[in-house]
């Protein structure tokens, strides 16, 4: 008697958990889609590298929920997916693909009208991003793709407040030279 | 300052977020859930396979023994309870003190049928 109840308050339990992780993956899948593919530069490996992040998030989920203390877990999802990242390049031996060459397929994956207007712009701004360092790179596309604040960038990053705040203020600062030597070049 | 705004509007607009497509939200939505049923199922095998260890004996007897326990001293006071709110009424009765004690010993034994008896299932 003991046992059944102990299981039917288990099995409640986990259907809780599943629950709130359904929650948590349909509020942001898109997050980490788009995190995954200005990563890699690619829909294909976004997509796996989207699911490799969903599956490991719920294995560690329970935990995760618990040692939160009530604070956002986009930060923990974004963490999973820049590890799974950081192995992705190599286990593959490679750099990113969106180098250079490729701000053309990133451009690809903006269809609005307005945006069409300013392809050139945009790639032009692409190819600057992908020159930045690997943590000022990240740190853009945290706060200009995912629109994370401060504080979510740093527990992403396993940084402190400050330090994310100088490090987003330089990676712009770079990026504004450096789109500065690029229009300069092409006048 | 006007040129760092700018910067930054441009950086919006290049870094805009991407959609999913909508066969990668599918094709998670029906991983999660075979995931799900796989935890279920792993959870009742295990509380099965746990059941037929004898080290987890002891805990799932406890429960049952505890309950048992508690319940007899429940009972137990009930009777006893019962039994004394009857006192004057046999001491007045009584003839000597062994009438008493004889009276007494027919009252615990009466109080005591009762309580099994409500306690019984009903038929």
């Amino acid at each position: 008697m003991a046992t059944d109840a102990g299981r039917t308050d288990e099995g409640a339990a986990k259907a809780r958990l599943d629950d709130q992780f359904s929650a948590l993956y349909r509020a942001h899948l898109r997050d980490v889609y788009s995190y995954s593919y200005y990563r890699v530069g690619n829909h294909h490996d976004a997509e796996d590298l989207t699911e490799q992040t969903f599956l490991q998030a719920y294995r560690h989920f329970e935990r995760a929920q618990r040692e939160s203390e009530g604070r956002p877990l986009r930060p923990w999802l974004i963490r999973i997916a820049h590890n799974l990242a950081a192995n992705y390049y190599r286990d593959r031996s490679r750099r990113p693909q969106t180098a250079i060459d490729d701000a053309d397929t990133l451009v690809a994956a903006h269809t609005t009208e307005a945006l069409v207007e300013d392809r050139d712009d945009l790639k032009r701004i692409l190819e600057c991003v992908q020159r930045l360092p690997d943590d000022r790179r990240e740190a853009l596309i945290m706060r200009f793709a995912l629109g994370m604040d401060n504080r979510e960038i740093a527990r992403a990053l396993g940084r402190t407040d400050g330090a994310t705040k100088v490090l987003l203020h330089r990676a712009i600062r770079q990026l504004e030279e450096l789109v500065k030597a690029v229009e300069a070049g092409e006048a | 300052m006007s040129q760092s705004f700018d910067i930054e509007a441009r950086l919006r607009a290049a870094l805009a977020p991407i959609e999913p497509p909508a066969e990668l939200a599918a094709r998670m939505e029906a991983r999660l859930g075979t995931l799900v049923e796989l935890a279920a199922d792993e959870l009742e095998a295990w509380e099965l396979s746990a059941m037929r260890d004898p080290r987890n004996w002891p805990r799932a007897a406890v429960g049952p023994a505890a309950a048992v326990v508690v319940g007899a001293g429940a009972g137990v006071g009930l009777v006893v309870l019962r039994t004394r709110r009857r006192r004057h009424k046999r001491r007045a009765q009584s003839h000597g003190a062994f009438d008493l004690a004889e009276r007494t010993l027919r009252d615990v034994a009466r109080e005591a049928m009762r309580v099994f008896d409500d306690a019984a299932p009903k038929r």
